[in-house]
């Protein structure tokens, strides 16, 4: 019953962007931010939630902007300048990996935040690298060597989001059938017995750890490319907050859980912040307080069977 | 008959020609919440004011204004994201806005890209057009250069033994822009003089003990801050009750808007700069008719006297005024497109409540400084400045081409004897 | 330049941060819960202490009015808040997964943040009346405000008092008890569902203890809450989960840090709070005072 639901707004969305550009700028961040919540949905497979994948984000996002900057030195293709996005995401997360991977439950939500926010910090300060609280402009890269008309980037970049976001949903899910990402579930319930039974508990968490930062760096890129301006705010608390929420709101039952997360959220967020610009927490926060409690597998669990939604983790 | 068809013809190609659109949709920008709302608010109450005023007279050139305005809380992401929205979703023809020089940054590119005059009003930070041209973005007011050369030239004025100085400036480009502006031209004027303590509180940081006690230790001769909104008022307020105004001479670049603010607490004595020459009092001005019925009109409706963020917004309306009906007399009555607006808008000279500006053609616009000492009197129950200074605009603003740090570098010592006394 | 300032400005700013992180600290210790919308409350009593002490100020013509209405504004925010959202919202919270007591409290914390600005309205508020009505005091030829020492005297105060109230009452005990082995605390007839709200309401009236006695040093207005959280998370984990001793020396260094690097490193001060909890957190993950918990298996 899902899966033709989901393929229809798959549809609806590729379409769409074509008639209101706006909503494509608004789809190609939702979009962006679903990548880095299917990071933190896989860890929370494993029982892991991460309070810190801001760092990922913002580094990424931040990597696209430095690139740019020197024209001579630096990359001005944007299929590169994305892989850089993936490729820091993955080396950051493996580097950051190598000390969170050690740490479970609250500890390490808050070793998490704790690098993120350190990272936050250091743009924040360093006012003539990385232009501080002021951020840094990320002009309109080249496209296959193709110079375009900004708006014309917006709507290939949206496109090519959508095409990233299903191939690495696809990718994933096939991910998640392999014997380590099985693994991943049974994490949470006995690390030692699986060690026993011959599963390297640790390297399967840093491996799990360094692809969902490679997902958030990524994430990271796209944004950058969308909104044409980086800032430290993208490394922010809050932001890593929102990547937990939108995980949860979508589910983490299954992959696009957290894609439809990102969409419902970010088109909460851009509508009523045009019309309730004070009230649009509120609003976010009362749903998400909703779903916990009524529908706690998330809006992919809701469209689903119900009798699923008993099982609890 | 043939005349009826005739008269008909004529009348239906003078429709044509004089073709208006229903209404100009403008997009405004200014902080309305958070501590920077005690900045942005005067600067939306001048909006208001004017666009209500013009709107019953009939509009623009014949057009009513329609404002569609726009928190400019959030941070840079979020504005970039809220101008695409202005233009996207709300089309708006143009807009007027921008009070953090980070917003300025980050929207005039993306203002350009998609092609929509916008108006910055207010944004001190020289970068936005020394280190690019731009076809569709305009500023209406001066930069830091302008603040922090009447900072210096009025300093030494007051304080012509000076010898050592510090700043408290918030962490971002306006802060970093000012303070080195200012740094410079102090220098240049007065080589000997040593710098002590550079400060940089983050921007809305709102506490600034820390670094009140080390600028009472330090005990600089003069202190300079381009502080603004709520920090300003609070860092005003936490350095009065430990004495730094008794230490110190403080120099307040952007201190004319809080004044009314601070009320009777802020001492005598403090440099107070205007970002302009806006000043209700202003001494030439004050009793120009146009000037007076707008500062009553503002106090009748809000309770207040307009403040420098009230007159720049009325410069970026009357710029916007003067830019439209510049370009139907180029058009010959049609209705201009963007392109013909925005080329309407170079070397606009235009009167404003308190002076003239005029709009450059690297679309920065130059006007005179005000600098003064604040003083309180038992006519206003804040204070008022007193020793006023005014500086024309070619002594305060670097040439067309020339970046501002360079310019302020090339600065002597003998500057100071072109400039009188204040009085 | 004398270091011994930077030291006073530490210790100023440290007890500050040891008001707002303790709430959070306790409340953890007892419910288990980190309550990510624990700066929420530090904004409101911050707001609610405004609010009051300008209404007195007006309303009964004298500004000394404004220190009881420091005090009464957590009262108010801890009594009333406190029971309130214990019961609605963190009840259906404890038998839940731990990423979901996160996010609800991530929730609460974004129902907070536009609650406030429904409530109080979006224009920043200022009272410094405290401030002005204790006047200034000289300490190594730099003036000080006596409010200052007033914030490291409430702190102490908190301190002992609430090493007190833990070691030395009956309620104290009974909290300890339940911190220490809940399930045993149940079966000997506590009446655990009580010692949540007490404690949760504890740890907000604390918390807007806080920002009360912050708000004449600051400028109050929407965002207030979101940073003072990431701080007090710092404070926390550098002290220990659940150690009222530990958030006084957690709050004590990175206050000192901090002042310590405005003074040397500018550049720096953002930072040294994280730093500080990322060391921590490295070698000693339980906290310098936290007590290892024993893995169930």
């Amino acid at each position: 019953m899902r899966w033709p639901l989901l393929l229809l707004a798959l549809l609806v969305l590729g379409i769409l962007p074509l008639f209101l550009p706006w909503l494509g700028f608004v789809f190609t961040l939702a979009l962006a931010k679903g990548l880095a919540a299917l990071g933190i949905a896989l860890l929370l497979r494993a029982g892991l939630v991460s309070f810190g994948h801001g760092l990922f984000f913002g580094a990424g996002a931040y990597a696209v902007a430095f690139a740019l900057r020197e024209p001579g030195r630096g990359s001005q293709e944007a299929t590169l300048l994305l892989l850089l996005a993936l490729v820091v995401g993955l080396v950051l997360g493996f580097l950051v990996g190598l000390f969170v991977s050690r740490y479970r439950g609250i500890f390490f939500a808050m070793l998490n935040l704790a690098f993120s926010m350190v990272f936050f910090a250091l743009l924040a300060k360093f006012y003539h690298w990385t232009g501080g609280t002021d951020g840094l402009r990320v002009p309109t890269p080249t496209v296959m060597g193709l110079v375009l008309e900004r708006n014309v980037f917006g709507e290939v970049l949206f496109y090519a989001s959508l095409a990233l976001v299903i191939g690495l949903s696809l990718l994933l899910h096939t991910f998640l059938e392999t014997p380590v990402g099985k693994a991943l579930g049974a994490i949470q319930t006995n690390e030692v017995r699986l060690e026993y039974l011959g599963i390297p508990v640790q390297r399967v968490i840093l491996l799990t750890y360094l692809l969902s930062a490679g997902l958030a760096g990524l994430g990271g890129g796209l944004t950058a490319l969308a909104v044409g301006h980086v800032v430290p705010e993208l490394a922010y608390w809050v932001a890593s907050g929102e990547f937990v929420y939108i995980a949860i709101l979508g589910g983490i039952g299954a992959v696009p859980g957290p894609l439809l997360g990102a969409l419902v959220y970010e088109l909460i967020r851009t509508f009523a912040f045009k019309y309730l610009a004070y009230s649009w927490q509120l609003l976010l926060g009362t749903t998400m307080l909703l779903v916990i409690f009524f529908a706690p597998g998330g809006i992919w669990m809701l469209l689903g069977e119900r009798r699923q939604r008993v099982a609890s983790k | 008959m043939r005349t009826i068809w005739g008269i008909a013809l004529v009348a239906l190609v003078s429709v044509a020609l004089a073709q208006r659109p229903a209404e100009i949709r403008l997009g405004i920008v200014t902080f309305l919440s958070g501590p920077a709302s005690v900045f942005g608010i005067p600067a939306k109450n001048a909006a208001d004011l004017l666009i209500d005023q013009w709107n019953r007279a009939g509009g623009v050139s014949g057009v009513r204004i329609r404002p569609i305005v726009v928190d400019e809380a959030g941070g840079a992401e979020r504005q970039v994201a809220e101008f695409r929205r202005l233009v996207l979703d709300e089309k708006v023809d143009l807009v007027i806005g921008y009070i953090s020089s980070a917003d300025c940054l980050a929207v005039a590119p993306v203002a350009e890209e998609l092609r929509v005059p916008t108006i910055l009003f207010d944004c001190g930070t020289p970068q936005i057009f020394e280190e690019r041209r731009y076809t569709y973005v305009f500023r209406t007011a001066a930069h830091a250069a302008l603040d922090s050369v009447a900072a210096a030239l009025y300093v030494l004025k007051i304080n012509p033994d000076l010898k050592t100085i510090a700043g408290i400036n918030q962490d971002y480009a306006w802060g970093r822009d000012s303070w080195e502006l200012f740094k410079a031209a102090i220098i240049a004027l007065k080589p000997d003089v040593r710098v002590v303590a550079e400060l940089w509180p983050r921007l809305y940081a709102g506490e600034y003990s820390t670094e009140i006690s080390r600028l009472l230790a330090l005990r600089p001769d003069v202190v300079h801050s381009s502080l603004w909104g709520g920090d300003l008022v609070s860092f005003v307020r936490q350095g009065l009750g430990r004495g730094l105004f008794g230490r110190s001479r403080v120099v307040l670049t952007a201190g004319e808007h809080m004044l009314q603010e601070l009320g009777r607490t802020l001492p005598s004595g403090v440099i107070i700069g205007a970002r302009g020459d806006h000043w209700f009092l202003h001494p030439r001005t004050k009793d120009d008719p146009a000037h007076k019925a707008f500062v009553e009109e503002y106090r009748r409706r809000f309770g207040r006297y307009p403040v420098y963020p009230s007159y720049h917004m009325s410069q970026a309306l009357l710029a916007m005024r003067s830019a439209y009906e510049r370009a139907l007399r180029d058009t010959g009555g049609r209705w201009p497109t963007r392109e013909e607006f925005a080329r309407a808008m170079v070397g606009l000279e235009i009167k404003t409540f308190t002076g003239t500006v005029r709009i450059r053609e690297d679309h920065q616009a130059v006007e005179d400084a005000l600098y003064g000492t604040t003083a309180q009197t038992p006519q206003y129950p804040f204070a008022i400045l007193e020793r006023m200074l005014l500086l024309p605009k070619d002594l305060v603003m670097p040439p067309v081409g020339v970046k501002s740090l360079d310019w302020v570098r090339t600065l002597r010592p003998e500057v100071l004897r072109q400039v009188p006394d204040p009085r | 330049m004398n270091p011994l300032l930077a030291l006073f400005d530490g210790l100023v700013y440290g007890s500050l941060l040891f008001l707002v992180a303790v709430g959070l600290t306790l409340v953890f210790g007892v419910l288990r819960i980190l309550n990510v919308a624990h700066g929420s409350f530090y904004a409101l009593g911050a707001y609610t202490a405004v609010i009051l002490g300008l209404w007195a100020e007006r309303a009964l013509g004298s500004g000394w009015l404004s220190f009881p209405a420091l005090l009464l504004a957590p009262v108010l925010v801890g009594g009333i808040l406190g029971p309130l959202i214990e019961r609605l919202v963190l009840r259906w919270a404890y038998v839940r997964p731990e990423v979901l007591q996160l996010l609800i409290t991530f929730s609460l914390f974004l129902v907070l943040e536009d609650l406030q600005k429904l409530v109080f309205g979006v224009q920043p508020y200022f009272l410094d009346r405290p401030l002005q009505l204790l006047g200034a005091v000289e300490i190594g030829g730099v003036p000080y405000t006596r409010y200052q020492f007033l914030l490291v005297l409430v702190a102490l105060l908190v301190l002992f008092g609430l090493r007190f109230l833990l070691r030395a009452t009956p309620m104290g005990k009974i909290l300890v008890a339940v911190v220490a082995d809940r399930e045993m605390a149940q079966a000997l007839g506590v009446n655990v569902g009580r010692v949540y709200a007490v404690a949760f309401s504890l740890g907000v009236g604390l918390a807007a203890l806080g920002g009360a006695l912050a708000s004449p040093t600051v400028t109050i207005a929407p965002g207030l809450g979101a940073e003072v959280i990431v701080l007090s998370f710092a404070v926390v984990a550098v002290g220990g989960l659940g150690q009222v001793e530990g958030a006084a020396l957690g709050a004590l260094l990175i206050g000192l840090g901090r002042s310590l690097a405005v003074y040397w490193l500018p550049e720096l001060d953002v930072l040294v709070p994280y730093l500080v909890m990322v060391l921590v957190l490295l070698f000693r993950p339980v906290g310098l005072f936290g007590t290892v918990e024993v893995r169930r298996l």
